[in-house]
């Protein structure tokens, strides 16, 4: 018979478990077939085949099995699925096994039991501590080219998959009056007596099945086991209308004011997602208090070779066993300094696993486990040492050093080790609480936990089951009724007794093979030794030096062996010493579940105007504006390319008429008695003068006196104005509005309200636009030149909906703003098409809305850029001098002020068939291009049909005096340098006289 | 992050935009106004500890409050409407 099929042999235990005998389930791993059943994680479905080889290790590609039976397994990270569900570095220990499933070993080539990366193990000198830092310092050049792409090729973990990932997942908010972590039996005792007391309770907890270790454990509750006292309290939680149990629900993060964030893995138990179901669901919870109900992290011993697969933490041990049914090996032996460990034993044993002997460092036991082993004929050595272990891919031997110095080797292939147990504080220490060292418990403990949080059970150093009982008891009694809640009495459960003594035991000091303090990230006893040799003995230094505790497992097995070795090293206590804190995400969380819905189209909200469809239907390109989606040009059949458009559009408006629509430019009621002194406060130029009925073009600056915004405010009563701004500030405008109403000025009677989306805007421009205009509203509104002259505005009723009607101009046209609101938008444009069909009414774009922007050179966003001033664009004048401004003071400092500042011109090429391009920047002919010769740039460009050129708008030094004079426009990003000659910004009729039509 | 809008009640910080320092602001006229408004704008207090900063109510009920919290702990003691008591 070959090795290797006896390496198959299953392993599962007759009888017991907490898994479905008669639900078996098929899975691949690295594409051979097995079957575990119903309640398996993949751990416990591969040990049960008899795999222990699961994967290799990150610097030294050392064959890795799996250590723990927990979220804090450093070893056994594995590929999930295939495809574009191909996740990575996913923990086989809480992997909850489903018919279907197929994961791969990583970081192994070509295979995982021959891996040509092996060979770094034996190069290990180069991959010691601050290798990295000492080796690769220069030169730089190298390290893009050859040290990185060949350290990544080797020391990789997991692959994502390169496609799209096909699932949903989605957010949720809970608010509740308790939280409680972990379904422990803390969390359980806590959750019972707040739930019991009518609070809002939710419980989380990162495993499928409540109970943390009592369903590892062979302990007895009121007369039943553990595991089934576990499972009594879950049904009794699931039956209270006030509590919501969370299973699959990891807690990852600890925020200011009582929030929490948690990850529900709702769906990762199936081969895919239920239809409509997201496969994880983010929940950011809010409580009033919580309950910190962890427990506690069970620690390896640093000694040779206690990497080697078939070396395991105790507890894990008793996990594989007690609540799978699978012993994770053949012959035992126990590695240990506590009490703890021996119940692996005695529980090994009684399922007929032979156990040879527990090595326990210490030399004083109890003598109550001593004699039992004795009784059940377990060889017990006091003060004794695992040396090293041996095997080429899994555990054969080990060699034992006893007391008296004797060593001698025991053949085992499964060695259970426990050096104690941490209190697992992660997330208490997210908002920066400190822990600090208990020499009774030889752990860190909280002094301080964050406000509203309690901590309960072994996380708070309880590890007793009766006083974890008692703890999580009260403390979900104590923070129901700090929440509002009223604690009825109720019994306490009743535990068995136990035996807990433990004396903390780091590292075995004669080991001469490597001894790995942290798994995941390859750092070894030597590292650590010789961090503090060359002087990083903090343990933030120590952390980055050799990246202990840096690995996606954030350390939970290792930092705390890591900073007892440093501090046996430099002769300092473990108070001294110190520990780092820890950083959200508790376990690692998917880039999806923190996106739920926000990706692709969805990441924002898309903003339609009224108008949408319509312009949809006269074939639309739409471009992005924030939110917004608007018509960018409207192509007509046989129109090829988007400047050909765009000039048409440009030409057919001047000629005839066009219409655009400008609904999302931002739209603000101002209504008040102070309505006039306000805008007067928040616009350079005056306002409370303006007359009703009349429009003004108006410049906001901010605090610091540059230019904000502009736009327009028509006036239509005394004590009502109705503000313009741009698309892009709208929102900015509003906030910045109302913090000139609320916080400068709060004793001015006005209010203020956003009616940007309550109406629909068109603009009507060209010569015929008047006709239309008379066409559209017959009797409704007057609009001759009289009733209604350049910068007028009206309201009246227009087959009763009321309507507004402003003459503003942006292109220099004879131009009309029709307002309605907005359910009457899709309407109101179709009858204006139609209405405008003889008269030859195009629509238009913004693109067409630039170019003739640009033609009369009006300033817009790439002027309006958070850069310039009144007086770089030619507005100074705007700035009264009668009353005072936000932004008046500030503008008048000497560098805003200066004359040498660029300021607002128009270009054209000096050969006129040149083509512009925004972002060039002017420098003098013959002059060297570089930051010193820069005299300012280009900020907007555009074809021009009527000039039949291009055209442009820049800032240039000392510009209004430089008219005539020939520049270069230098854009050295597209490698072009043009001739141009400044001009007056209007490029187009100057005279305005079209406006007046 | 929560901070409890006098309006809408306790709201989570993300509806909320953060503007600085809260102390008023100097008057617009008078001899030394310039530096004043210099530092109003430019050298905001933000001291360790106990302190008064604006925010923005802007995904709730656009009020511009008061909130006093400490920097250090990001506790918050309370917000009040930066405009006083509503009448
Ligand atoms: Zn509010």
């Amino acid at each position: 018979m070959s090795a290797a099929a006896s390496y198959m042999k299953p392993r599962r235990l007759p009888k017991g478990g907490l898994i479905d005998r008669s639900r078996p389930l098929n899975f691949t791993f690295d594409g051979e077939r097995y079957h575990g059943y119903a309640g398996d994680t993949l751990a416990s479905a591969l040990l049960g085949n008899g795999i222990k080889l699961v994967g290799r290790s990150f610097k030294y590609h050392r064959p890795r099995g799996i250590l723990t039976a927990g979220s804090e397994e450093p070893n056994a990270l594995v590929e999930l699925r295939s495809g574009a569900r191909r996740e990575p570095n996913t923990r086989a220990t809480i992997v909850e096994l489903f018919d279907g499933l197929e994961a791969q070993s990583q970081n192994r080539w070509p295979s995982l039991k021959f891996d040509v990366g092996a060979v770094n193990s034996v190069l290990s000198p180069f991959f010691a501590a601050g290798f990295y830092y000492k080796t690769f310092m220069w030169p730089a050049s190298f390290w893009e080219r050859v040290y990185e792409p060949a350290i990544r090729r080797a020391a990789g973990l997991g692959r994502a998959s390169p496609e799209a990932d096909p699932d949903i997942y989605e957010k949720l908010y809970a608010f509740c009056d308790v939280l409680v972590i972990g379904g422990g039996a803390a969390g359980l005792a806590a959750a019972l007596s707040a739930g019991r007391s009518g609070a809002r309770v939710i419980l989380c907890d990162e495993d499928y099945v409540l109970g943390g270790r009592l369903n590892g454990d062979n302990r007895e509750i009121g007369g039943e086991s553990g595991s089934a006292w576990a499972h009594h309290a879950s049904l009794s939680l699931d039956a209270l209308s006030n509590v919501r149990v969370l299973r699959r629900t990891t807690v990852f993060g600890v925020y200011d004011g009582g929030t929490y964030g948690a990850v529900e893995r709702v769906s990762d138990h199936l081969l895919v997602p239920a239809s409509h179901q997201p496969r994880q669901r983010l929940w950011k919870i809010v409580a009033k208090r919580a309950v910190l109900a962890t427990g506690a992290i069970e620690r390896h011993i640093v000694f040779g070779g206690n990497d080697r697969p078939g070396v395991m933490m105790a507890s894990a041990v008793r996990t594989y066993l007690n609540r799978f049914a699978v012993p994770a090996g053949r012959r035992a032996a126990i590695f240990t300094g506590c009490d703890d460990a021996w119940a692996t034993a005695f529980d090994l044993l009684g399922s007929g696993i032979p156990v040879e002997i527990i090595i326990d460092m210490r030399t004083e036991i109890d003598s109550r486990l001593t004699e039992k082993a004795s009784r059940l004929g377990i060889r017990t050595v006091a003060g004794a040492r695992v040396l090293t272990t041996r095997g080429s891919q899994d555990l054969k031997t080990i060699s034992v050093r006893t007391a008296d110095g004797q060593t001698s080797d025991i053949e085992v292939d499964l060695l259970a080790m426990s050096g104690g147990w941490t209190p697992n504080l992660a997330l208490a220490t997210h908002l920066g609480s400190r822990p600090s060292w208990s020499d009774t418990l030889a752990g860190f403990v909280l002094n301080t936990p964050p406000r509203g949080m309690t901590v309960a059970g072994a996380a708070q150093g309880s590890f007793a089951l009766a006083d974890t009982l008692r703890e999580g008891d009260a403390a979900g009694a104590a923070a129901a009724e700090a929440a509002g809640g009223a604690v009825q009495n109720h019994p306490l459960p009743q535990a068995d007794d136990e035996h807990i003594s433990s004396k903390p035991f780091w590292y075995v000091a004669e080991s001469r093979s490597k001894a790995f303090v942290d798994f995941q990230h390859d750092v070894t006893s030597n590292d650590i030794a010789l961090a503090a040799r060359e002087g990083f003995q903090s343990v933030e230094l120590l952390k980055r030096y050799t990246t202990l505790g840096m690995a996606t497992d954030q350390g939970k097995t290792s930092n705390i062996n890591g900073h007892a070795l440093m501090a046996q090293i430099t002769g300092r206590r473990m108070s001294q010493v110190g520990t780092t804190v820890f950083r959200p995400p508790y376990t690692p969380v998917a880039i999806g579940a923190l996106a739920g819905h926000h990706r692709g189209p969805a990441f924002k909200p898309t903003r339609l105007t009224a108008g949408h469809r319509w312009a949809e239907e006269c074939g639309a390109t739409f471009v992005e504006a924030g939110q917004w989606l608007r018509a960018q040009w409207f192509a007509r059949p046989g129109e090829t390319h988007w400047l050909t458009t765009v000039s048409r559009e440009v030409r057919e408006v001047r000629g005839k008429i066009g219409v655009c629509d400008v609904s999302t430019l931002g739209k603000i009621d101002v209504q008040g008695n102070d309505a006039g002194a306000f805008l007067d406060r928040v616009y350079v130029n005056m306002f409370s003068t303006l007359p009703i009925g009349k429009v003004r073009y108006g410049l906001m600056l901010r605090e610091d006196g540059l230019v904000m915004d502009d736009g327009t405010a028509a006036r239509f009563a005394a004590d009502h104005y109705v503000v313009s701004t741009t698309t892009a500030n709208a929102g900015k405008v509003m906030q910045h509005l109302e913090h000139a109403r609320q916080v400068l000025r709060p004793e001015l009677d006005v209010q203020l309200v956003s009616v940007t989306e309550q109406w629909s805007q068109y603009s009507i421009a060209g010569p015929h636009s008047r006709l239309l205009l008379a066409r559209l509203l017959g009797d409704a509104a007057d609009i001759s030149d009289t009733a209604l002259p350049y910068l007028g505005c009206i309201e009246f009723s227009w087959c009763n909906v009321p309507a507004r009607l402003f003459r503003v101009s942006f292109s220099g046209e004879l131009a009309y703003e029709l307002a309605v609101p907005a359910q009457f938008g899709d309407a109101t444009i179709r009858a204006m098409m139609e209405a405008g069909r003889e008269l030859g009414i195009v629509p238009y774009g913004t693109e067409a809305l630039g170019v003739m922007r640009i033609e009369k050179g009006h300033v817009a966003s790439n002027e309006l850029n958070g850069m310039t001033t009144a007086t770089d664009l030619g507005l100074g004048r705007m700035m009264s001098r009668k009353k005072d401004f936000i932004g008046r003071v500030l503008a008048m400092r000497p560098g805003l002020a200066d004359p040498e500042r660029p300021a607002l011109i128009g270009i054209k090429p000096a050969a006129r068939t040149a083509r512009l391009h925004a972002g060039a920047h002017f420098l003098a002919v013959g002059a060297k291009p570089n930051m010193g010769n820069d005299q300012g740039y280009v900020t907007s460009v555009a074809f021009s049909p009527m000039l039949e050129h291009w055209i442009g708008l820049g800032l240039i030094k000392n510009g209004p005096a430089r008219i005539g004079e020939i520049v270069r426009a230098y854009d050295p990003v597209r490698n072009r340098d043009t001739e141009v000659e400044i001009v007056s910004p209007i490029f187009f009729d100057p005279e305005g006289t079209r406006l007046h039509g | 992050m929560r901070i409890e809008c006098p309006f809408c009640g306790p709201r989570d910080a993300s509806e909320f935009a953060y503007y600085g320092d809260a102390k008023r602001r100097p008057e617009t006229s008078g001899s030394d106004v310039s530096r004043q408004l210099y530092e109003a704008v430019y050298l905001r207090d933000n001291p360790a500890g106990r302190h008064e900063d604006l925010w923005y109510h802007g995904g709730g009920c656009r009020s511009w409050l008061r909130v006093t919290r400490d920097t250090r702990t990001h506790e918050i003691f309370g917000a009040t409407f930066a405009a006083g008591e509503p009448s």
